[in-house]
């Protein structure tokens, strides 16, 4: 039983999340993420770490079906069943020179770990967020007080530039500023346009990807996709790959395995979002 | 033994094999020789004295061959139901000479789920624990990697002889391949839930959500003062084929179909959250028990029909003889001598067909078995809309990537000496799946029981 500490919406449809588990809070490392369960009856399902202390780690969800949902009817000192991990392999961290961190709607969370590390590790570190609106820029504060430049995409432009972060991307690299990596982090569509951006320019792009977990220790391949020519395990080979060499299209089409069972339990339930 | 008929057992999950009567176990106890040199016992991989809890049977005193049972076998309810007898202690059994050995495996099972449901149980149990002859505490600390049926054995069998033993489990619930591999019609996860409350009982503790090499690493567990360790991580990684359309939707691995539909209860969705998407026609790809698992849940879920396809012959299918019988008789169509060289899918990512070619026998290969070899001749699409890949299983490497001081062997496999399960690590013994690839439950038992005893002699010495 996990006590959970904090659950807190930051977003339209996102939320923070505070649990204390100590052994994972011990180990957790940027890229690192979590299998949660909320009750016997629940499914398991993948959170990235958005940050970590001694005991209690922090995870960001967004309202995307039945157990996100069900995780923001959870107030505090409420539990959840099971938390497992840290799993995954940690962030490659290291002194590259410049680094673009590139973060899309929730994925500005997971971003924010990594471009910690990053920038503490000696690198000039640009922050690119890019969401639908104003209202769901998440982790604003917190990644400018730890990056050298930051920009904000908003689909309305309510908040920083009109358009999305490859408009920003393009342009920087348009402008033949020397970028040694870019690490992006967002919808798989996002990925997939950032990876084909910076792939003629040969700039080293890596990418965490969303797959459908179900164990998360690699027993089931449910979250395999192909990486270089190669079937990989997000799970345990992953969670970051190099983007160049993922097969975005894969990926997204078995992100949609299960769209009709997951819109029908929604719908019983009577869970719009 | 009497089983659910086929056509009612294919639309649910509920037990197939029916277990036998009270009346039916004496008449089968009665026809026991009671050998002086039994061979049943002889090729029980746990050593079960076999007679005595048969005589016990023919003498109406089932609490006491349930405890003769349970002397060697922490988990009989589960050995009684999916061991294969027929190449155990059945084939052993001398009356097989007139063509009809003992019933054991039904035996067993009756004298386990008599226990379960006797009421006066839980005073006898007591009783029984006062002369168990559990050995002193002996304040020495055992780690057991994996609750899977080599840990559960292994941790029964320490926590007899006075050891302090903590399991610790990758995942939400204790059982390992008994909970997410073997679906609830052939071993019900009540029984599984209750024989580790046995073992609980025995002072075994388990932790679960504990993924050793990550939450905490095997140097990290001598540290916190555990004087031994035995490994039994099984062999949980899925083999696929690598043939194009592999990662399309609706291709999932055994172990996937398995651990959604038993481990996440997904044939009750959606009251039960995790999903599963299984088609009309499904191809499981394989011969092995895990194959016919997977058949015969398919057939359960949505499947209308389920074709086994393998690229030798019946004759070769390493699959129980009951298994495949249990599959046929639920309708499950075989296709033997097929090779899938393709999986075809349509504009939205989704199976829609399957390219194979047809195989004939060659010579015997290192296993023993013909090879196949492929025919030279036309491709033949099957028309199928899932795919189950159940081709096998290799150990999980979560634990050994994080533990290379660990010699493995070229598949992965963990060395070990054969007789007392060492590995080249001091202390750190090893068992089940995890050294042998993916074998029976009864021989990862085998092997836990073993390495206990093997522990036992190394700490002892110590």
């Amino acid at each position: 039983m996990f006590k959970i500490l904090s659950n807190e919406q930051i977003a339209p449809g996102i939320f923070n999340m505070q649990l204390v588990a100590p052994l994972v809070a011990r180990k957790a490392k940027a890229g690192q993420f979590v299998m949660i369960r909320i009750d016997d009856h629940g499914e398991r399902i993948p959170l990235t770490i958005a940050s970590n202390d001694a005991e209690n780690i922090t995870i960001v969800y967004q309202v995307v079906g039945v157990t996100t949902h069900r995780l923001t009817e959870k107030k505090n000192n409420d539990f959840l069943l099971d938390v497992v991990g840290p799993l995954g392999h940690e962030t490659q961290i290291e002194k590259l020179g410049t680094v673009c961190c590139i973060g899309g709607g929730v994925g500005i969370a997971e971003l924010y770990p990594v471009t910690r590390a990053y920038k503490s590790s000696g690198n000039k570190v640009i922050v690119i967020i890019g969401a639908k609106n104003k209202g769901l820029v998440i982790f604003k504060e917190e990644l400018k007080e730890i990056c050298d430049e930051m920009f904000i995409t908003t689909d309305d432009g309510s908040e920083g530039e009109k358009g999305f972060v490859s408009d920003v991307m393009k342009r920087l690299i348009d402008s033949g500023r020397k970028i040694d990596l870019v690490y992006t982090v967002g919808p798989a569509i996002m990925m997939k346009v950032i990876a084909d951006l910076t792939r003629p320019f040969d700039i080293k792009t890596m990418v965490s990807l969303n797959s459908v977990l179900v164990d998360g220790t690699g027993m089931c391949g449910s979250c395999r996709v192909e990486v270089g020519g190669e079937t990989k395990f997000v799970c345990v080979n992953g969670p970051e790959f190099d983007a160049h060499k993922v097969n975005f299209e894969e990926l997204m089409s078995r992100q949609s395995l299960f769209k009709e069972q997951e819109k029908h339990a929604c719908k019983i339930r009577g869970i719009v979002y | 033994m009497k089983k659910q008929s086929p056509k009612k057992r294919i639309k649910n999950f509920d037990e197939v094999a029916l277990g036998i009567s009270e009346e039916e176990a004496l008449q089968e106890a009665q026809r026991c020789l009671f050998c002086k040199n039994p061979k049943c016992s002889m090729n029980c991989p746990v050593e079960i004295d076999i007679p005595r809890f048969i005589q016990a049977i023919k003498d109406k005193k089932f609490g006491d061959a349930i405890q003769i049972i349970k002397e060697k076998n922490n988990l009989p309810g589960v050995c009684g139901r999916v061991c294969p007898q027929e190449d155990q202690c059945e084939g052993a059994c001398i009356l097989n000479a007139k063509g009809k050995p003992i019933n054991i495996g039904a035996l067993e099972r009756f004298a386990a789920d008599w226990e379960r449901h006797d009421k006066s149980r839980l005073s006898a149990e007591a009783k029984r624990e006062s002369c168990l002859a559990k050995a002193e505490d002996t304040k020495l600390k055992i780690a057991v990697i994996g609750s899977g049926p080599a840990g559960l054995t292994c941790a029964g069998d320490l926590a007899k002889k006075g050891y302090l033993v903590t399991v610790f489990e990758a995942l939400h619930t204790a059982g390992g391949v008994l909970v997410y591999g073997i679906p609830e019609f052939r071993l019900p996860k009540q029984i599984v839930k209750e024989e580790v409350g046995y073992l609980k009982s025995l002072g075994v503790v388990i932790k679960k959500n504990f993924i050793v090499g990550k939450t905490v690493t095997l140097k990290e567990i001598f540290e916190e003062g555990y004087s031994a360790v035995f490994i039994g991580t099984g062999a949980g990684l899925p083999s696929f084929m690598n043939i194009p359309g592999e990662n399309l939707n609706r291709v999932y691995s055994s172990n996937e179909l398995l651990t959604r539909a038993n481990l996440m209860k997904a044939y009750l969705f959606p009251d039960y959250d995790t999903p599963v998407n299984i088609g009309k026609k499904v191809a499981v790809i394989g011969g092995g028990n895990t194959a016919m698992d997977s058949a015969r849940v398919s057939l359960r879920l949505s499947a209308e029909k389920v074709y086994i396809v393998y690229r030798r012959s019946e004759k070769e299918m390493p699959a129980r003889k009951e298994e495949i019988e249990n599959a046929k008789e639920e309708g499950v169509e075989f296709h033997m001598l097929t090779l899938p060289q393709k999986i075809i899918g349509d504009s939205e990512g989704f199976v829609k067909g399957m390219e194979c070619i047809k195989m004939e026998l060659g010579e015997a290969d290192s296993s023993g078995r013909r090879r196949p070899i492929p025919i030279e001749g036309p491709e033949f699409i099957m028309d199928v809309d899932t795919v189950i890949v159940a081709i096998g299983q290799s150990p999980n490497p979560v634990f050994l990537k994080a533990t290379p001081e660990l010699d493995l062997d070229k598949w992965s496999k963990i060395v070990v000496a054969p007789e007392t399960q060492a590995t080249n690590v001091k202390g750190v013994y090893a068992g089940g799946d995890a050294t042998k690839g993916d074998d029976t439950v009864i021989a990862a038992m085998g092997a836990g029981k073993r390495a206990a005893k093997a522990i036992d002699a190394y700490l002892k010495k110590v």
